[in-house]
């Protein structure tokens, strides 16, 4: 690695474009597959907006096709919550749930980047549609509150990872204030739990990876595979244009 | 909104209603949805927009099956959206089909069954990056030819419909011949990557037209209504015209051997359509009817807890003695930001529900 | 159970200063689900600036056998057009 990756891959703004990309292209994977048509439009709609935001952030940091399809597993630093597999709906509506609230509270503080002026009026909405399916998932059927707890309780340990502070990201020179975020976050999902009759797990908020794994490149297996679909095209043709 | 049939009246009556409509056609006016309509063209209606519909939503497999490859971020965006939008055709389609007294879920069960069909070009597979190319230009050109006319169909609510679909339609085609042109003009590998998904699409294509006039079973009736404007053969000579110099733009070869320009007719000739391949996709025997169709059902079901789960906790939030079964308020209200991308909602008011002001 | 998911018509105000337009219809479980449904497909290329969702159920129309007496007392008062009067030649801003 030259020390112009190693700087390119230390700025925090890669790992909000990696988040965004990751989310979106599993979003992307429902594309026909949603349990009802009002339901494809939605999901896609989300999708799309976050890779609208992927590509502006990338467009910051040098070719964005490069940086989407050419970098390692090891050298994205999308947090893991993001790669988790869609399983079913509701892993995928309590996924977004929680990356849609911290990113919502995340872009809401830097004010100072009209990137994220625009996008957070986005990500607010992907965070009600999740709020909204939430509390009918919970609050539903036996069957669908079963499954929405069994989904907050599976991605609940890779929520510790989007706490950790992301080294270099500043508003007008000061740090993000991570602390007042997570209080934030933990205050919206514990009150959104509540009324969809949802417990807040006790379990851990790490896995056993140490904090912050996908911050420093350490993914879950399935992201291996997601990013050799993702890629395998563009690598099979080195060059080409598209 | 439902749909009340007028009551059964006497003959008079009933000569009464079918002048009023046949004026109305001939003087190409707009038949509405609770205008008296003769029970065939109803069911023609039904038949027809459904299997549209159904088109559109099997139609977003074969494209959906390379958003996770799409080779640069740009075009997976482009695709994104475009099977989005198939979605939202799907919608806007159903929806003008429910205008005739038949609801969706009886339409999806339909298809489900095999008893309502889609257009067998969807049983085609997408070996390669560059079919999503080939849909886009000559699937979606062929789907436009024949859209197009549809917008004077002489049912209000497809042609509204099939309005808003041509509209939004109007980039599916470009973005794919823009595709194909890339891969035409790129490596070699990509040149031929192209050319081998014309090869493969070019035929089939040419089959979404539908058989030749004279053994079209339902065209004679649907131009007389009005449903449709132009003959099969006339559609299919249309969109070939349109194809070939389009072709030869791309640096691509349409694989017909007996593609000739007849001067004295100022058409492009083309060489005989294998019917039999078309009837045996129509049949089932398709490439990929079986995977289409399973696919359709697997998300419908695996989707029907979900759905359940929305039911119940509308019902649960419904106020005791509501009046009717539909929701807890009449009308709701939502302001979208104007002018920012995508139509976004207006975040910090948020939306908001008040009293019904439908004037 | 999945059909019971209503339908429901929406109106989309295309931008300030014009009324809300019939768009279309959709399914879903209660407004405000609707009202979101509605945002995602029938606003998809920022075709609206609000939107009203009604339960199909609700609406009460004229029925056809109703046209006459409803519609056709309007098409005789003239009147109420302003073609119907006339301008002298050369007079403006009327």
């Amino acid at each position: 690695m030259t020390d112009s990756t190693a700087a390119l891959l230390a700025r925090p703004e890669l790992a909000l474009a990696d988040d965004a990309l990751v989310l979106s292209h599993r979003l992307g994977e429902w594309a026909g597959h949603a349990p009802v048509l009002e339901e494809e439009v939605a999901l896609a709609n989300i999708a799309l907006d976050l890779l609208g935001q992927a590509r502006a952030l990338y467009g910051e940091l040098g070719d964005e096709d490069e940086l989407a399809y050419l970098r390692e597993e090891r050298q994205f630093r999308n947090c893991q919550l993001t790669e988790q597999p869609n399983g079913d709906f509701a892993t995928t509506i309590v996924r977004q749930l929680f990356f849609s609230r911290w990113q919502e509270l995340l872009y809401g503080q830097l004010t100072d980047r009209p990137l994220a002026v625009k996008a957070v009026k986005e990500v607010a909405y992907h965070r009600d549609h999740a709020e909204h399916w939430t509390l009918r998932l919970g609050d539903g059927t036996p069957e669908s509150h079963e499954r929405a707890q069994r989904a907050v309780d599976d991605l609940w340990r890779y929520t510790g990872e989007l706490f950790q502070p992301l080294e270099g990201l500043t508003v007008e020179g000061h740090p993000v204030d991570w602390d007042t975020l997570r209080v934030s976050w933990d205050g919206y999902v514990a009150d959104v739990l509540d009324r969809a009759t949802l417990r807040v797990p006790e379990s851990p908020r790490q896995s056993g990876w140490r904090a912050g794994a996908g911050r420093q490149g350490l993914h879950t297996e399935s992201f291996g595979r997601m990013l050799a679909e993702m890629q395998h095209l563009h690598r099979s043709h080195p060059g080409a244009r598209w | 909104m439902t749909t009340v049939l007028p009551e059964q009246g006497t003959d008079a009556e009933a000569q009464e209603f079918q002048r009023a409509f046949d004026t109305a056609v001939a003087a190409d006016e707009r038949i509405e949805p609770r205008d008296w309509m003769p029970d065939d063209y109803r069911a023609t209606l039904v038949r027809q927009i459904a299997q549209h519909a159904h088109s559109e939503i099997i139609g977003m497999q074969p494209e959906a099956n390379w958003i996770t490859r799409a080779p640069s971020l740009r075009r997976k965006a482009i695709l994104l959206a475009k099977v989005q939008d198939e979605a939202g055709h799907g919608l806007y389609l159903y929806s003008a089909a429910e205008t005739l007294g038949v609801n969706r879920e009886e339409l999806l069960e339909k298809l489900h069954s095999g008893r309502q069909k889609y257009s067998s070009i969807f049983n085609y597979p997408t070996l390669t990056w560059a079919d999503v190319g080939a849909i886009g230009w000559l699937v979606d050109g062929a789907a436009i030819t024949n859209q197009v006319p549809l917008c004077r169909c002489s049912y209000g609510p497809y042609a509204r419909a099939m309005v808003r679909v041509c509209k939004e339609e109007s980039f599916h085609q470009r973005q794919g011949y823009e595709l194909l042109l890339e891969l035409s003009r790129g490596t070699e590998a990509q040149h031929a990557m192209a050319q081998d998904a014309v090869d493969r699409w070019w035929w089939p294509s040419l089959m979404m037209f539908g058989p030749p006039d004279d053994e079209s079973a339902h065209s004679a009736q649907s131009m007389a209504w009005k449903i449709k404007r132009h003959s099969n053969d006339e559609l299919r000579q249309r969109f070939v015209d349109i194809c070939v110099p389009q072709a030869e733009a791309l640096g691509l070869t349409l694989p017909d051997p007996d593609l000739r320009w007849d001067t004295e007719s100022g058409h492009w000739e083309y060489g005989a359509i294998d019917w039999s391949e078309f009837k045996a996709v129509l049949r089932g025997h398709g490439p990929c009817n079986e995977q289409r169709l399973s696919q359709r059902r697997a998300a419908h079901e695996s989707g029907a807890w979900v759905r359940a789960a929305a039911s119940a906790y509308a019902r649960k939030r419904q106020p005791t003695g509501a009046r009717n079964a539909t929701g807890p308020s009449p009308a709701a209200e939502q302001h979208v930001t104007a002018g920012s991308e995508g139509g976004r909602p207006d975040t910090d008011e948020g939306p908001r529900s008040r009293e019904a002001d439908p004037r | 159970m999945s059909s019971d998911w209503p339908l429901w018509e929406v109106f989309v105000r295309g931008r300030r200063g014009l009324s809300h337009t019939h768009a279309g219809s959709l399914h879903a479980p209660d407004a405000e689900m609707a009202l979101r449904n509605a945002r995602d497909l029938y606003t998809r290329r920022s075709e609206g600036v609000s939107i009203w969702v009604v339960p199909a159920s609700v609406i009460t129309a004229s029925s056809p056998d109703e046209k006459d007496p409803f519609f056709e007392p309007a098409s005789d008062k003239a009147y109420r057009h302003p073609t119907f009067y006339e301008v002298p030649e050369g007079v403006r801003n009327l």
